[in-house]
C-alpha cells in the first residue's frame, strides 16, 4: 500500500457522485436509450466501489472478479435492451418511455 | 323305432315345442297360434294312438282276465281264462311289459336321482285319454275362443257397475300357449318313472291352472280365485314334500318301481309308511279338490270355459287320483282308509252344495269335486281298478259337460241357470251332447259313468263285507258305502236339475232366449265326439268285461291291486245304485221337469238346511275366519310393528345422520370456507390499495425505488442508532 494512494473516501465520493448521477438520469429522461445510459453509470459506480472495497478485505482479487461481471453482464442486459428499444420503436415509432404505459390497468 | 318308448317322449316333447313357438311368436301368430297348438296335440294323439296299440299287441292288453285271482274270489267275468295263461310269445311277460329309459340326473354321496320315463298299461291308458280330450277341447277352444282374437276385447265383467267399461287387447295366443305348456306338464306327469319328476310336472300343471284361471285377470274374482287355487294347492303340496323326504330318507330313491321293490323287501314300515302315505296323499287332496282343500275348485271356473273342461274336469284334478293309483303301493291300510274317508266325505259334501247352486259351472264344479271323491272312495276301498276306470270314463262325460255348458254360456251370454230355460230347440246339437253327458254322469244304464260308478259301489261294498263288523271298522264301513249311494241318487237329482232347468221348460229370461243359437261346428263336433265317446267307454265291445279296465288290469302298474269283489256284491251294489239313481231322476223330473212341486217352496221349509248348503257348508266363511283372518290380523300387527319400529330406527338413523351432515355442513360452510375467503378477501383489499403505485411510467417507479431504498436506508440507520446506543 503506497503513500500516493487514493483515499478510500474519494473513491466513494466519485463513485456516489457516478450514482447519483445514473440515478438523476433515469428519472429524468424520457428517451430510452437516456435511461440506458444512466443504469450503465449506476452500475459503473457500484463496480467502482467494488474494486475500492476490495482492497482492504482479505480475499484477494473477488471484488475485482466481481467488477469484471458487472461489466459483462449490463453489455449482455444493453444487447436485450435495445433489442426491446426496437422492438418498442416499431410499435410506436418512437422511444418515448412515457408512451408505453398500455400495460397499465 | 328301437324303443316305443320315444314315440311317448316325443308326443310329450310337442306341446313343449308349441309352447316355445307361441311364446316366441306372441300377439303376432293370431289364429295360426291355435292351429299350432291343436297339431302339436293331435300330434301327440296320434302318437299315443301308435303306442296305444303297439302295446295293446305287445302287452296282451286286452286278453280278459289274466289277472292272479285273489283266494276265495269268484272273478264271475264270462272269459275263461286260465290264471297261468302263457303270454303271446313276443318276448314279453304278461304284465311285465314297460318301455323305460332313464337319465342321470344328479347324486349326493350314494344317492343318485335318476330321471326317466316308464310306459305302462296305466301311463298309456291316461295318456290316450289326456292327449285326446285335450286335442277335442283345442280344437274347441277355437271357436270359443275367437272373441279374443277382436281387437280390442270389451269384458263387462272386469269392471263394477258404473265404472268406464274396459277395453283390452284379444289375448288369444297366450290362451294356447298357456294350454300348450299344460299339455307338456299333464303328459310330462303321466310319463314320468319316479316321484320327483312328477312333483316337478305337479307345480307346472298348478302353475299353468294358476295362469289359466286367472286369465281374464282384470276381473276380480278372477285372479282372486287364480290366487286361492295356488295357494291351496300349496297347502297340500306341503304334505307331498314331507313324503318325497321320507321317501328319500328311508328308501333313498325316487323311482316307482324301485320304491315299490323296496316297500316288498319291507325298508319302510309302520307309522312312517302311513305318514309317507298320508303326505303324499295330502298333496293329491290338494289338487284333487278333496274335503277338506276343495274349496278352490269352484272358484276356479273363473278361468275360460274350455280350460274348466281340461284342467279342472278331465285331466288335472284326476292327477291326484292318478298319483294316489300309481303310488298305491306306498298306502298303509290305516292311509287307504283315510282316502276312503275322504273321498265318501267330499262326494257327500259336494254333491249336497250341488243341489242348490245356480251358477251352471259352479254345479258342474261341485260335481267334479263329488266324482273326484268317488275315485278316492274307490281306490281307498281297494278298488284300484275301479277308482281309475271311473277317472277315465269321468274325464270324458265332464269335460263334455264342461264344453256344453261353455256352449250354452257362449250362446247364452250368462251362467245363472235361473234365466235360462226352454234352450232344447235354440242348441239341438248341445241339449242332446249334453243330455248324454248327463245320463253317463247320473249312472244311468248302458252309458260310460253306469260301469265305473258301480264298480266302485261294489268294491265299497265288498270293503263293508269284509270288513270287521265291530269296532272302528264296523261304523265307517257301512258309513262309507251309505254316502256313495246317496251320493249317486244326489248326483242323478242335480245333474237333471241342471239339464231341465237350461234346456226344458218356459224361458225365464227373453233377452237370453233370443241371444241364444246354436255354436259354431268347431265346437259341435268335439262335442259329438266326446259324446259318443261318453256313451260307450264303458263298454266291453265282446271282450267280457269294459275295455279300460281290461286295459288296466293286463299290465304291471295294477299288479296285485285288480282283484275283483264276488259278482253277487257286484249285483247287490247295482241294484242299489240303479235305486238311488232312478229316485234321483224321479225327484229331479217332479221338481223341474214337469214342476209337480216348487223347489222354491221346499226351500222355504227347509230354511236352515238350504242356507247351509247356499253358502257351500260354509267352508269359505270357516276358513276366513279361521286361518285368512288371523293371519291378516297377525300380518297387520306385524306391520305395524315394522311401521313403528323398524322404520322408526331406520328413519331415526336417517334423519340423525342429515342433522348431523348439516351441522358438519354449517362448520364447513362458515369456518373453513370463511377462512379461505378472509385470505382472499384480505389480498384483494391491499391489492386494490396498492394499485395505485403502479402508474405505468417507468420515471416515477425509478424514483419510488430511489425514493423508497432511501427510506428503508434511513429506517435501518435510524434503527441500528438506536440499539447501538
Amino acid at each position: 500500500m503506497s503513500e500516493a494512494a487514493i483515499p478510500l473516501e474519494g473513491v466513494l465520493l466519485v463513485s456516489a457522485a457516478m450514482f447519483v448521477c445514473g440515478t438523476l438520469c433515469m428519472a429524468t429522461k424520457r428517451n430510452a436509450v437516456g435511461i440506458l445510459m444512466g443504469v450503465e453509470l449506476v452500475l459503473n459506480a457500484s463496480n467502482l466501489n467494488f474494486v475500492a472495497f476490495a482492497r482492504y478485505t482479505p480475499f484477494g482479487l473477488d471484488g475485482q472478479m466481481f467488477a469484471l461481471f458487472g461489466i459483462v453482464m449490463p453489455a449482455a442486459e444493453a444487447a436485450i435492451a435495445l433489442a426491446i428499444i426496437l422492438a418498442f420503436y416499431n410499435t410506436h415509432l418512437t422511444v418515448d418511455v412515457d408512451r408505453a404505459s398500455e400495460l397499465k390497468l | 323305432m328301437q324303443d316305443p318308448g320315444l314315440l311317448y317322449v316325443i308326443a310329450v316333447l310337442l306341446p313343449l315345442a308349441s309352447f316355445l313357438i307361441l311364446l316366441l311368436g306372441g300377439k303376432r301368430l293370431g289364429i295360426v297360434a291355435a292351429y299350432i297348438a291343436t297339431a302339436a296335440i293331435g300330434g301327440a294323439f296320434v302318437l299315443s294312438a301308435i303306442g296305444l296299440v303297439r302295446y295293446a299287441r305287445e302287452g296282451d292288453l286286452f286278453t280278459a282276465s289274466h289277472h292272479e285271482p285273489a283266494a276265495g274270489q269268484d272273478h264271475g267275468h264270462g272269459a275263461a281264462a286260465p290264471a297261468e295263461e302263457p303270454s303271446g310269445g313276443h318276448g314279453t311277460k304278461d304284465g311285465t311289459l314297460v318301455w323305460k329309459g332313464q337319465i342321470r340326473w344328479a347324486a349326493f354321496g350314494h344317492d343318485v336321482i335318476r330321471l326317466g320315463y316308464a310306459v305302462d298299461n296305466l301311463t298309456v291308458v291316461m295318456f290316450a285319454m289326456v292327449t285326446l280330450v285335450a286335442t277335442l277341447i283345442h280344437i274347441y277352444s277355437i271357436g270359443y275362443m275367437h272373441e279374443e282374437l277382436h281387437e280390442p276385447v270389451h269384458d263387462p265383467l272386469a269392471v263394477e257397475p258404473g265404472e268406464p267399461p274396459l277395453e283390452r287387447p284379444g289375448r288369444f295366443p297366450r290362451f294356447f300357449t298357456y294350454l300348450s305348456l299344460f299339455c307338456f306338464s299333464m303328459l310330462g306327469l303321466v310319463l314320468s318313472d319316479n316321484i320327483f319328476l312328477v312333483f316337478v310336472f305337479w307345480e307346472l300343471v298348478g302353475v299353468c291352472s294358476y295362469l289359466l284361471i286367472g286369465f281374464y285377470y282384470e276381473r276380480r274374482s278372477a285372479y282372486r280365485a287364480a290366487i286361492k287355487a295356488f295357494v291351496t294347492n300349496r297347502v297340500g303340496d306341503f304334505g307331498f314334500l314331507i313324503g318325497l323326504a321320507i321317501i328319500w330318507t328311508t328308501l333313498g330313491t325316487f323311482n316307482f318301481e324301485e320304491i315299490r321293490a323296496a316297500l316288498a323287501d319291507g325298508k319302510l314300515t309302520g307309522a312312517l309308511l302311513t305318514v309317507a302315505g298320508l303326505g303324499i296323499f295330502c298333496g293329491c287332496v290338494g289338487k284333487s279338490a278333496q274335503f277338506p282343500l276343495h274349496v278352490w275348485l269352484p272358484d276356479a271356473m273363473e278361468g275360460p270355459t274350455p280350460v274348466s273342461a281340461l284342467i279342472h274336469a278331465a285331466t288335472m284334478v284326476a292327477a291326484g287320483v292318478y298319483l294316489v293309483g300309481r303310488f298305491f303301493f306306498l298306502f298303509s291300510p290305516t292311509a287307504l282308509l283315510i282316502i276312503a274317508m275322504v273321498g265318501a266325505i267330499t262326494l257327500f259334501m259336494a254333491g249336497t252344495i250341488a243341489i242348490v247352486q245356480t251358477d251352471i259351472k259352479r254345479v258342474l264344479a261341485y260335481s267334479t269335486i263329488s266324482q273326484l271323491g268317488y275315485m278316492m272312495l274307490g281306490l281307498g276301498v281297494g278298488g284300484w281298478l275301479a277308482g281309475l276306470f271311473h277317472l277315465i270314463t269321468h274325464a270324458f262325460f265332464k269335460a263334455l259337460l264342461f264344453m256344453c255348458s261353455g256352449s250354452v254360456i257362449h250362446a247364452a251370454g250368462t251362467q245363472e241357470m235361473p234365466q235360462m230355460g226352454g234352450l232344447l230347440k235354440k242348441m239341438p246339437i248341445t241339449a242332446i251332447t249334453m243330455l248324454v253327458g248327463t245320463l253317463a254322469i247320473a249312472g244311468i244304464p248302458f252309458f260310460s259313468g253306469y260301469y265305473s260308478k258301480d264298480a266302485i259301489l261294489a268294491y265299497a261294498l265288498h270293503f263293508w263285507q269284509q270288513a270287521p263288523q265291530t269296532g272302528l271298522y264296523g261304523v265307517i264301513a257301512p258309513t262309507l258305502f251309505v254316502l256313495a249311494v246317496g251320493g249317486a241318487a244326489i248326483t242323478a237329482f242335480y245333474m237333471f236339475r241342471l239339464w231341465f232347468m237350461t234346456f226344458v221348460g218356459k224361458p225365464r229370461d227373453h233377452h237370453v232366449y233370443e241371444h241364444a243359437h246354436e255354436s259354431p261346428p268347431t265346437m259341435t263336433v268335439p262335442l259329438i265326439v266326446l259324446a259318443v265317446l261318453s256313451w260307450c267307454a264303458g263298454y266291453s265291445f265282446g271282450l267280457g268285461q269294459p275295455v279300460i279296465e281290461l286295459a288296466l288290469q293286463n299290465g304291471p302298474a295294477g299288479q296285485g291291486f285288480t282283484a275283483h269283489p264276488p259278482h253277487a256284491t257286484h249285483e247287490l251294489a247295482g241294484t242299489f245304485a240303479l235305486g238311488a239313481v232312478i229316485v234321483g231322476v224321479v225327484l229331479a223330473v217332479i221338481f223341474y221337469g214337469v214342476r209337480l212341486l216348487s223347489p222354491d217352496e221346499v226351500a222355504a221349509q227347509f230354511p236352515r238346511l238350504y242356507r247351509f248348503l247356499w253358502h257351500k257348508w260354509y267352508f269359505d266363511e270357516l276358513y276366513a275366519a279361521a286361518l285368512v283372518r288371523p293371519v291378516l290380523a297377525f300380518s297387520r300387527k306385524v306391520r305395524a310393528f315394522d311401521w313403528n319400529i323398524i322404520d322408526g330406527i331406520v328413519d331415526g338413523v336417517a334423519y340423525w345422520t342429515a342433522r348431523l351432515a348439516s351441522a358438519d355442513g354449517r362448520f364447513d360452510f362458515w369456518i373453513i370456507d370463511g377462512i379461505v375467503n378472509l385470505v382472499g378477501e384480505v389480498t384483494y383489499w391491499c391489492g386494490e390499495r396498492l394499485r395505485w403505485l403502479q402508474t405505468g411510467r417507468i420515471r416515477q417507479y425509478i424514483v419510488f425505488l430511489v425514493v423508497g431504498t432511501v427510506a428503508v436506508l434511513a429506517l435501518l440507520f435510524y434503527v441500528t442508532t438506536l440499539f447501538a446506543r
